[in-house]
């Protein structure tokens, strides 16, 4: 058998996959929270509430209207970023002009009622949600065995990522976005409708994170504490890429999961923290991040 | 000058009636335990102090700290294992805890004044998770059991705290203590430079003031204090699990300093008894306690940002009484 680093091969190429896979949640969520805060300079503590609405959604949108995989792929993230736009109408514009930490305690809050009340109608336990027929099975690709779907969700994800990022830099709304996020005021003084622009921010922002929900209900199950413990580990990696750059959040969301997913072969107990751990070095030898500017 | 001789008598006046609230609360803490369940009670008084303690970094530093569970949690391990496997008496175990607490707040206040703001809320909540990973992961928290049957011991070597009414008396004087040094921070010339931070923190770096030493020695020392309210709590119960290292527990003070009033002495004391008498409630009737406290958090957040006893103390009866703050 190949051996690589004294490691067989197929373990470390699995591990590898793993990784990326991984990787591709915690970039999307980070992205998310990224553009969020970029505008709104509010961190989104609900975005593990939003991420498990989504995967929901998906669950709940097959077992009641039978709607299948593909449609709830579009329906979940509209349905989770129109919640999120009313959220941000009614409760979070009242709070920018108070210290950011409000906007965190609230979303903290908002993120307790969306779990309670899931975990009050469905248990905690993992409700399952079938692979789309589509993408069942796998592939030999000759060194590993490769399950169709976890490629499609490396595939979306990637497309998902560049695609926001060229809807943040290279459309004409994308531009007003970063022009309203350098200085609001001033976009507002040229006629652009700046409130409308931080619901849209706020419910795009939702709809990816639902997006990478549904992503996610194939391969783990959708369940109700599905999205908290993942969050604290998305926020250790935003520390880590800095909030100052979109591609910043993408590429450190793809780095960790590939880090945590090797951490896994050459020394499983420490793969729980390696990103905390690295969060820590990164603070040591760079505070403001390794993509960021310091505010 | 009459009108300054005039504020004067009011003021001294205010402070007679402040200490006459004070003498009545301490009075009423004595007699309650005839009259309410002596381990509720406890409970709420190791709360209250643990949402103090936060309050202190909170309130009168500015910093929002995400993982307090850490130090509460962790000093319940510590003291439990202390009294449990090592056989330390009560106080000696305490002791322990609160050490152990001041440490783990040393390490995690070196990370964290690095950022600030938001950045320092995550960075203390990752640290925290990272702490809890340890937990279930180390071996002498005995991971989902728990330490349990942790014997409460003789006080001093006179004093059975297997009596209710006993405890009850201990942990009211330890929370006096720990009310006082809190009260003491705060009235200090550290605890001025630490509102100073508060308010501006460049101006205070430019007045020559090593901001980040102060900042971590107000970590350190709320980390301490929380630590004798987790160490108490462990010694209440006899046990000490996993969900007090959890950052649900980090989540739960926050809303107790937040409804009690963030930058008050008391509101913490008042917010945790109110969260306390409500889980209570909640735990009884089958209704989610996650979506009542969050709703709460929204609530305040949106609309009571001074909390009870700052609403309180910016009304007139609190004028009144020489609470309202000065600026």
């Amino acid at each position: 058998m190949t051996m690589i680093f004294g490691i067989p091969l197929q373990a470390f190429l699995g591990q590898l996959l793993v990784g990326l896979i991984n990787g591709s949640f915690y970039a999307m969520l980070s992205l998310g929270l990224a553009i969020i805060f970029g505008l709104l300079r509010v961190i989104n503590f609900a975005h593990g509430a939003q991420y498990m609405m989504g995967a929901f959604a998906g669950f709940l949108l097959l077992s009641w209207l039978g709607i299948n995989y593909w449609f709830a792929l579009i329906l979940g993230p509209v349905i989770v970023g129109l919640s999120g736009a009313v959220v941000e109408r009614f409760a979070l514009s009242r709070l920018y002009k108070l210290d950011h930490l409000y906007g965190l305690l609230f979303t903290f809050g908002l993120a307790l009622v969306i779990e309670g009340g899931f975990r009050y109608f469905y248990g905690s336990s993992g409700q399952p949600y079938a692979t789309p027929a589509l993408l069942s099975g796998g592939v030999n690709l000759g060194f590993m065995y490769m399950p169709i779907y976890r490629g499609w969700v490396v595939v979306a994800s990637l497309v998902v990522c560049i695609g926001t990022w060229l809807l943040i830099e290279k459309t004409k709304l994308g531009s007003y976005l970063r022009a309203a996020t350098e200085n609001p005021v001033l976009v507002q003084s040229f006629g652009i409708n700046v409130p409308l622009l931080l619901t849209l921010t706020y419910a795009l922002g939702a709809g990816l994170a639902a997006l990478a929900g549904i992503l996610a209900a194939p391969i783990y199950q959708v369940s109700p504490l599905m999205g908290s413990n993942l969050i604290i580990v998305v926020f250790a990696i935003v520390v880590v890429g800095g909030m100052g750059s979109i591609m910043g959040a993408i590429v450190t969301g793809y780095m960790l999961g590939i880090l945590e997913g090797l951490t896994k072969v050459f020394y499983p107990e420490a793969s729980n923290i390696v990103i905390f751990v690295i969060m820590a070095i990164v603070l040591l030898v760079r505070p403001a991040g390794l993509f960021g500017r310091d505010a | 000058m009459t009108e300054l001789t005039l504020n004067k008598q009011q003021d001294l006046q205010a402070q007679r009636i402040q200490l006459g609230l004070l003498a009545v609360g301490i009075v009423a803490l004595v007699i309650v335990p005839f009259f309410l369940y002596p381990v509720f009670l406890m409970k709420v008084l190791c709360f209250a102090l643990f949402a103090c303690a936060f309050n202190l970094l909170l309130g009168y530093t500015g910093l929002l700290s995400f993982g307090h569970a850490a130090f509460f949690g962790g000093a319940s391990y510590f003291t439990a294992h202390a009294i449990k496997e090592w056989g330390f008496p009560p106080e000696a175990g305490i002791l322990v805890g609160v050490v152990g607490a001041a440490f783990l707040g040393l390490v995690m206040g070196f990370f964290a004044i690095r950022r600030q703001g938001i950045y320092f809320a995550m960075i203390t909540l990752a640290l925290a998770q990272m702490f809890y990973f340890f937990c279930v992961q180390a071996p002498f928290t005995k991971g989902e059991d728990g330490l349990q049957a942790v014997p409460r011991g003789y006080f001093l070597g006179i004093v059975d705290l297997g009596q209710p009414l006993n405890m009850y008396f201990f942990v009211l004087m330890v929370f006096m203590i720990g009310i006082f040094i809190i009260w003491r921070i705060i009235h200090s010339p550290f605890g001025m430079i630490l509102r100073s931070i508060r308010e501006n923190e460049n101006r205070a770096i430019s007045l020559g003031y090593s901001v980040r030493a102060y900042k971590l020695g107000a970590f350190v020392m709320s980390a301490a204090l929380t630590g004798l309210a987790g160490a108490v709590k462990a010694l209440v119960f006899q046990f000490a699990t996993l969900t007090d290292v959890a950052w649900q527990m980090s989540g739960e003070v926050i809303l107790m300093t937040l409804l009690g009033g963030i930058g008050t002495i008391f509101g913490p004391v008042i917010g945790a008894g109110f969260v306390v008498t409500l889980q209570n409630y909640l735990a009884a009737s089958g209704f989610p306690v996650t979506v009542v406290t969050g709703l709460i958090f929204m609530v305040c957040v949106l609309l009571f940002r001074r909390g009870i006893v700052g609403e309180f103390n910016a009304s007139r009866l609190g004028a009144r009484l020489g609470l309202r703050s000065k600026n």
